[in-house]
C-alpha cells in the first residue's frame, strides 16, 4: 500500500462510560483505498471505538481525550451539525442489520438516494438515476426495477447490497463497515466481500472494517488492528500478521481460525474465558489474567514494541521473544 | 444506463394484492356495504329523502310505518310534530357522520402529532404531553364532553371541538408507543446517520410505519363518536333542534316508547347498525394492519 494519502488518522482516542476508559488510547489510521480492519473479541471496544470517530456514541459515554481527524480535520471538535453535514457524505457507514437497516415502506430506490437528497447533492429525479446505477454496481441485476421494490421483496444479501449502495452513493472518503457480513450465510459473505473489495478501488474508498472474524480480515484487509479491552494490542500488514503474530493474543485469536488438515476428533481452539468487565480490567497488561505467558513483569503496561524494525509492524508485549514457548504448549486451549 | 424506468410491470400482477386484499375482506363485505350505505345516503340526503325534514304535518302527528296522511306515504311513520322519521333519519346520518370524521381527523391529526413528537424528543416534553393524555384519560370522556359543551354552549362546531379535545390522547398513546419501537429500528438510526433531519425522519421515515396502528384506532373512535354526538344530543347538548340528530330523534321517542314506538326504534337501529358496521371494520382492519396480532 502507498502511503499516499491519509485519510483517517485516530490518535490517543479515549472514550469513558462512567469512570472507565472502555476505549482507551487507540490510535490508528486508514489511508486511501486502503482496507483497515479492526479486530477483536465482543465487549474489547471495537464497536465503540468506531462509533466514537463517527460521533455517534451513546449518550452515556464521554470522549476523554485524542484526536480523530479525517482529511485532517478534527472531528472531536465538529458540532452535530458540521457531523451531520459529512455524515452519509464524505464518511459513511454499514451497519450490521442489513434487513432491519432499510425502510419497510420505502422504495429501494429512494433509500439509496436517500443521503444525496437530503445532502442536497442532486435533485430528486438526478439523484434516483444514479440510485440505479449504483444499483448496478453493487451487483444487482435489473436495478431499474429492483430500485422499484420495497426491502421484504429482496433477500438479506441483496439488502446487504443495497446497504453498501447507500453507504456508497455519495462516494465518501471514508466508509465504516461495522461487522457487515456477519448476518450473512458463508456463501453471501464471500460475494459482499469481493464487491467491497473492487468498489474500495473503483471508488477509491479507505475501507475500515470492524469484524471478530479472521477469515473475513485474510479475505480483505491490508492493514489490521488488534484490539483487546480498550487497546490496541497488535498492528501491522495482514500478510506479516498472519505469518508473524507477535501478541499471545493475536496468535490465540488465529488459532481459533478452524483448519481443514485436522482429523475429526480435532476440537476447535477456543479462547479460554472472555474479555473481564471494564470494571475489573487487571492494572498492566490486560491480558495477562487469559495469557499463558503472563509473569510478573506483566503487571506493567507494556509499550508498543516494533516487531519488524521498521514501525509497520508493533505489538504491546512484554514477552515477543518467548512466543515460540505459545507453541511447545501445543493444543493452546 | 438509461435513468428511464419501465412503467409497465405486468398489471395483472401489480394489482394481485390488492385483489387478495379485497377477497379477505369478504367476511366484513356486508358491513362495508352498509357502512357506504350510510355514507351515500348522507351525501346525497336532499335527493333521496322524500320530503323536507323539518316540514310540521300537526294533523298527521305520531302516524305509524307505512300510513298515508292527506296524500303523503310516510314510509316509517312520523314523529311527535309530524315530521317524516325517513326523512330525519337521513339528514341525522349527515350529522352523526360529519360529527364524526370531523372530531376523528382533529383528534386523530393532534394525537398524532404530540404522540410523535412526545416519543422522537423525549424529556421534559414528552412528560408534559403525555401526562396532559393521562390525565384528560384519567377523567371519564363523557362527563368531560357534558361540562365543556355545558361550558362553551351546545352546538355542531362546539360539538366536534369537544370530541376533539376529550379523544386525542388515544391517538397520542398509540402514536407515542409505536414512536418509540420505530424510532429505534436500525433504519431510522440509518437515516439520521445518513444526514436526514428531524422533519423528515419524522414524516418519511416514522409516520408510514405506524399509521397502520393510528388508522385502526381511528376506526374504533369514529364508532364511539357517533355514539358520543348521539349521546350529547339525547341529552340537548348537541345539535339543536329542529336540526335532526339521531341522539335527539331517540331522546323525543322516549317519550313516546308505549304508544309511538317506531320514533325512537328507527334511530336506534341506525345507530347500532353504523357502530356494528364501523366497529367490525375497525377489527378487521385492526387484524390486518396489526402486526401483533398476524
Amino acid at each position: 500500500m502507498t502511503e499516499s494519502s491519509q485519510i483517517l488518522a485516530v490518535e490517543g482516542l479515549t472514550t469513558r462510560i462512567g469512570v472507565n476508559a472502555v476505549v482507551d488510547g487507540v490510535s490508528l489510521a486508514v489511508n486511501s483505498g486502503e482496507v483497515v480492519a479492526l479486530v477483536g473479541e465482543s465487549g474489547c471496544g471495537k464497536s465503540l471505538t468506531a462509533l466514537s470517530i463517527m460521533g455517534l456514541h451513546p449518550a452515556a459515554a464521554r470522549i476523554g481525550g485524542g484526536s480523530v481527524r479525517l482529511d485532517g480535520d478534527d472531528l472531536l471538535r465538529f458540532s452535530e451539525k458540521q457531523l451531520r453535514g459529512i455524515r452519509g457524505k464524505t464518511l459513511s457507514m454499514i451497519f450490521q442489520e442489513p434487513v432491519a437497516s432499510l425502510d419497510p415502506l420505502m422504495r429501494v430506490g429512494e433509500q439509496v438516494a436517500e443521503s444525496l437528497v437530503v445532502h442536497g447533492v442532486a435533485s430528486k429525479s438526478e439523484a434516483e438515476s444514479r440510485a440505479i446505477d449504483m444499483l448496478e454496481k453493487v451487483g444487482i441485476p435489473d436495478p431499474a426495477a429492483r430500485a422499484r421494490q420495497y426491502p421484504a421483496e429482496l433477500s438479506g444479501g441483496m439488502c446487504q447490497r443495497v446497504m453498501i449502495a447507500c453507504a456508497l452513493i455519495a462516494r465518501p472518503r471514508l466508509l465504516i463497515a461495522d461487522e457487515p457480513t456477519t448476518a450473512l450465510d458463508v456463501t453471501i459473505q464471500a460475494q459482499i466481500l469481493a464487491l467491497m473489495k473492487e468498489l474500495r478501488r473503483e471508488i477509491r474508498t479507505a475501507i475500515l472494517l470492524i469484524t471478530h472474524d479472521m477469515g473475513v480480515v485474510a479475505d480483505i484487509a491490508d492493514r489490521v488492528c488488534v484490539m483487546y479491552a480498550g487497546r490496541i494490542v497488535e498492528s501491522g500488514d495482514v500478510a506479516s500478521i498472519f505469518a508473524q503474530p507477535s501478541h499471545p493474543y493475536t496468535r490465540l485469536l488465529l488459532a481459533t481460525i478452524p483448519k481443514l488438515s485436522g482429523t475429526r476428533k480435532t476440537r476447535l481452539n477456543a479462547i479460554e474465558g472472555s474479555v473481564p468487565d471494564v470494571s475489573d480490567w487487571p492494572v498492566g497488561c490486560r491480558f495477562r489474567t487469559r495469557c499463558p505467558l503472563a509473569d510478573d513483569a506483566c503487571e506493567k503496561m507494556p509499550p508498543d514494541f516494533s516487531v519488524s524494525g521498521d514501525d509497520t509492524h508493533r505489538a504491546a508485549c512484554w514477552h515477543i521473544d518467548r512466543l515460540s514457548e505459545m507453541d511447545a504448549m501445543g493444543e493452546m486451549a | 444506463m438509461s435513468a428511464t424506468i419501465d412503467k409497465s410491470p405486468a398489471p395483472a400482477r401489480r394489482f394481485a394484492g390488492l385483489r387478495r386484499e379485497i377477497r379477505g375482506m369478504r367476511a366484513v363485505m356486508p358491513f362495508v356495504l352498509i357502512f357506504a350505505a350510510f355514507v351515500l345516503l348522507a351525501l346525497l340526503a336532499p335527493l333521496v329523502a322524500p320530503l323536507d325534514p323539518n316540514s310540521q304535518n300537526l294533523l298527521g302527528r305520531l302516524k305509524p310505518p307505512g300510513t298515508t296522511a292527506r296524500g303523503i306515504f310516510y314510509l316509517l311513520g312520523t314523529d311527535n310534530l309530524g315530521r317524516d322519521l325517513l326523512s330525519r333519519l337521513i339528514y341525522g346520518a349527515r350529522i352523526s357522520l360529519s360529527v364524526a370524521i370531523l372530531s376523528v381527523v382533529l383528534s386523530g391529526t393532534a394525537g398524532t402529532i404530540l404522540g410523535m413528537a412526545a416519543g422522537l424528543a423525549r424529556g421534559w416534553t414528552e412528560t408534559v404531553i403525555m401526562r396532559l393524555a393521562d390525565i384528560v384519560l384519567s377523567v371519564p370522556a363523557v362527563l368531560l364532553a357534558i361540562i365543556m359543551v355545558a361550558v362553551l354552549g351546545p352546538g355542531f362546531a362546539n360539538v366536534v371541538l369537544v370530541l376533539a379535545l376529550t379523544r386525542w390522547p388515544r391517538y397520542a398513546r398509540v402514536a407515542y408507543g409505536q414512536t418509540l419501537s420505530v424510532a429505534n429500528m436500525p433504519y431510522v438510526r440509518l437515516a439520521r446517520f445518513m444526514g436526514a433531519k428531524t422533519p423528515r425522519i419524522l414524516l418519511i421515515h416514522i409516520l408510514p410505519n405506524i399509521i397502520g396502528a393510528i388508522i385502526v384506532v381511528a376506526t374504533l373512535e369514529f364508532g364511539l363518536m357517533v355514539l358520543f354526538e348521539a349521546g350529547l344530543s339525547f341529552l340537548g347538548l348537541g345539535v339543536q333542534p329542529p336540526t335532526p340528530s339521531w341522539g335527539a330523534m331517540l331522546s323525543t321517542g322516549r317519550a313516546y316508547v308505549a304508544t309511538a314506538w317506531w320514533i325512537a326504534a328507527f334511530p336506534g337501529a341506525c345507530l347500532f347498525l353504523l357502530i356494528l358496521s364501523v366497529n367490525l371494520i375497525g377489527d378487521h382492519l385492526r387484524d390486518r394492519l396489526d402486526p401483533k396480532s398476524r
